[in-house]
C-alpha cells in the first residue's frame, strides 16, 4: 500500500485577534489575545472552548520572548474544567509549526483529545528586534552581546553574508523575495502593509539595519494572538469545518545547527544554511512525498536570506541555487503554478501580513488545504509549512486536503 | 570616512561561571586563550562543561597567538541608545584552535575594507566591572 502520510490527526480551527503594529495592542494583555484567538478557534470548529484539553505550545510557553502564558491562566480566565495534556517543545520560534506534531503526540497517545496551539504577542515594554540587547547578561551570551548584534536579523545577517560569498547570492534574491511577499499581502485584510506595495527602488534606497540587510529585509514586529486546534481524524469528521489532515510533522534538528546564529559554530554546509535539512528528509520520508508534491510553501520568514535558504533546505532548488530559484519567478503567487514554480507565503508571511512567531503560516497553510485562502492555489493537495530556523528545535508540517 | 568602533566601555557587561571564567581571566591579562580538551585535543568555544568530541570534563586552557581570519561579518548601524555607531561585528576562526570560533569586532577600520578570508590580529577593549573584551584589527 502506498504510503499516504500520518493522517490520524487533523486540524479542525483556526482563529486571531487583529493584528497590531508593536505595542500598540496595548491596554490589550497576552492573556486577553491569547484567550480571543482561543475562543476564535473554537468558534471556527464549533466546538465549546469547553471541549479543549490539552495545550501544545512552542517557544517555551513564552509569549516573544519576554512575557509568557500558562495553562492554569487560560482555565482560570475560560472556565476549561480539565486538561490532560498541557506541554511546550523548547527553544523559540523554531517549534512552530513542530507544537503541532506535539498536539498529535497527545492524541495518538491517548493523552489528550482536542489540542490547541496558541502564541500571543505584546511588545509595549521591550520590542523583539532588538531584544538581545536588553537582555541581561549570561555567561554564554556573554560571547555574543558585546559584538552589537543587538537581534536576531543582525545574527542571520552574519550568516546571509556566507551564503553570498559561497554562493554569488545577490541582495536582488532577498528583493525579490521581500517584493513577493509584500505583493501577496496587497488584498489582505489584516496585513498591516495592505495598501503599501513595496517596489525595487524601496527596497534599494532602505536604510542598512545590518549589512547585507536592510529595513525590508527584517520582519515587522507585531501584537496579536493566534490558535490553531487539533484533533484526532475520526473526531474532524463532526466537526463544523473541513478537517486538514496532518500528513507529516517533524522537530528536532543536527548539533552542526545546535544553537545556530547563537553560537556561529556551525561548518559551512549548515552556517551557510536554515538548518532544516533534516526536518524536510523526515517530512518527505513520513509523507511519501518529494518536493515536487508540494503545492504551497509556507516559509517561516523572520528575514528575507532564511526564505532562501529554506527553499535549499526543502529541496525547491539546489543547494547555493536559491539565487537563480528566486529570481526566475519561481516562488511568486500563481493560482495555476507550472511545474518547478511553488508560490511561496500567498498570505504575505511575517514580512509583509503579521508575525506571530510562525502562527500565521500554519493558519494559511490551513485555509489552503480547505480551498478558501484568498490566494487560493487551484486544487492545493499540500501544503508545507516550517518553524524557525532559529536554535534547536526547528520544524515543520505537511498539510493535506481532505476528500470531504 | 567611518571607521568602526566596539561598543563603548561602559556598555558592554558580561558575567562568568567557573566553566567560562578562564577565558576571561586570561583577558583581562591580555591573553586571548581557548579551552582545548585534555583527552583528545578538540578545541570548544564558548567553553563548555564536556568535550563534544569524547565526552572527557578535563580542560587545558591554550594561550593563542591572536591571530584570526574573518568568517563573516556584518556591518551594524546603529545600536540601541548610540543611533550613529558603526560596528563590525565578526566570526572569526582561530588557526591556532582549529574548530573553534568567536564572536567579536573588527574595530579602527572603514567598513568597507573588511572581506571574508582577511587576517586580523588580537587587541582588548576595556569594559564594564574591569574587564576585557577581545576584540580585532586588521593583521599588519
Amino acid at each position: 500500500m502506498a504510503n499516504n502520510g500520518l493522517r490520524d490527526v487533523a486540524i479542525v480551527g483556526i482563529g486571531a485577534t487583529e493584528y497590531y503594529k508593536r505595542g500598540e495592542s496595548w491596554p490589550r494583555t497576552t492573556t486577553e489575545m491569547a484567550c480571543e484567538a482561543i475562543l476564535n478557534a473554537c468558534a471556527d470548529a464549533g466546538i465549546s472552548v469547553k471541549d479543549i484539553d490539552g495545550f501544545a505550545y512552542y517557544s517555551g510557553a513564552s509569549a516573544g520572548y519576554g512575557d509568557k502564558m500558562d495553562t492554569a491562566d487560560f482555565m482560570e480566565c475560560l472556565g476549561i474544567d480539565e486538561v490532560t495534556f498541557t506541554a511546550a517543545l523548547t527553544s523559540g520560534g523554531g517549534g512552530a509549526a513542530g507544537s503541532i506534531g506535539l498536539a498529535r503526540a497527545a492524541i495518538v497517545a491517548g493523552d489528550a483529545t482536542v489540542v490547541v496551539t496558541v502564541m500571543a504577542l505584546q511588545q509595549a515594554k521591550q520590542r523583539l528586534g532588538t531584544v538581545f540587547s536588553a537582555a541581561a547578561p549570561n555567561p554564554i551570551n556573554s560571547f555574543l552581546q558585546p559584538s552589537g548584534l543587538a537581534g536576531p536579523g543582525h545574527l542571520m545577517s552574519v550568516l546571509a553574508r556566507r551564503h553570498m560569498h559561497l554562493y554569488g547570492t545577490t541582495r536582488d534574491a532577498f528583493c525579490e523575495i521581500a517584493l513577493t511577499e509584500r505583493e501577496n499581502a496587497q488584498n489582505r485584510p489584516k496585513a498591516r502593509f495592505r495598501g503599501t506595495p513595496l517596489t525595487r527602488e524601496d527596497y534599494f534606497n532602505a536604510r542598512m539595519i545590518a549589512e547585507p540587510l536592510c529595513l525590508y529585509d527584517f520582519t515587522q514586529e507585531n501584537d496579536g494572538a493566534v490558535a490553531v486546534i487539533t484533533t484526532s481524524t475520526e473526531r474532524a469528521r463532526d466537526m463544523r469545518q473541513r478537517p486538514v489532515p496532518v500528513v507529516a510533522a517533524a522537530h528536532g534538528g543536527r548539533r552542526e545547527w545546535g544553537r545556530a546564529f547563537a553560537w556561529m559554530g556551525m561548518p559551512d554546509e549548515y552556517f551557510a544554511s536554515a538548518g532544516n535539512r533534516p526536518i524536510a528528509d523526515r517530512l518527505y520520508k513520513q509523507a511519501g512525498l518529494t518536493p515536487a508534491d508540494i503545492d504551497v510553501a509556507l516559509l517561516y520568514d523572520h528575514f528575507t536570506p532564511m526564505v532562501l535558504m529554506q527553499l535549499e533546505d526543502y529541496g525547491f532548488c539546489e543547494r547555493g541555487e536559491g539565487n537563480d530559484f528566486v529570481l526566475g519567478g519561481n516562488i511568486r503567487y500563481s493560482a495555476d503554478p507550472r511545474p518547478g514554480q511553488i508560490p511561496v507565503n500567498t498570505h504575505g508571511g511575517q514580512l509583509s501580513e503579521a508575525y506571530i512567531i510562525g502562527m500565521t503560516h500554519i493558519m494559511e497553510g490551513v485555509e489552503q488545504m480547505r480551498g478558501t485562502a484568498i490566494n487560493q492555489v487551484t486544487d492545493a493537495q499540500h501544503a508545507l509549512v516550517t518553524g524557525g530556523p532559529a536554535s534547536l528545535p526547528v520544524s515543520g508540517l505537511i498539510l493535506g486536503r481532505s476528500d470531504s | 570616512m567611518v571607521l568602526a568602533t566596539a561598543l563603548p566601555s561602559e556598555q558592554v557587561h558580561i558575567t562568568t561561571d567557573p566553566i567560562t571564567e578562564p577565558f576571561w581571566q586570561a583577558a583581562k591579562e591580555g591573553r586571548l586563550a581557548a579551552p582545548k580538551c585534555a583527552a583528545c585535543g578538540h578545541f570548544r568555544l564558548p567553553p563548555t562543561p564536556y568535550c563534544p568530541e569524547c565526552q572527557s570534563p578535563e580542560v587545558e586552557w591554550v594561550e593563542l597567538s591572536g591571530r584570526a581570519e574573518v568568517y563573516s561579518f556584518a556591518v551594524v548601524h546603529g545600536f540601541p541608545g548610540l543611533p550613529d555607531i558603526t560596528l563590525v561585528p565578526v566570526v572569526v576562526d582561530l588557526p591556532d584552535a582549529p574548530g573553534a570560533r568567536l564572536v567579536s569586532n573588527v574595530i579602527d577600520i572603514e567598513p568597507g575594507d573588511v572581506e571574508i578570508g582577511m587576517q586580523l590580529t588580537v587587541d582588548f577593549h576595556p569594559i564594564a566591572d574591569g574587564w576585557q573584551l577581545p576584540v580585532f584589527r586588521k593583521a599588519q
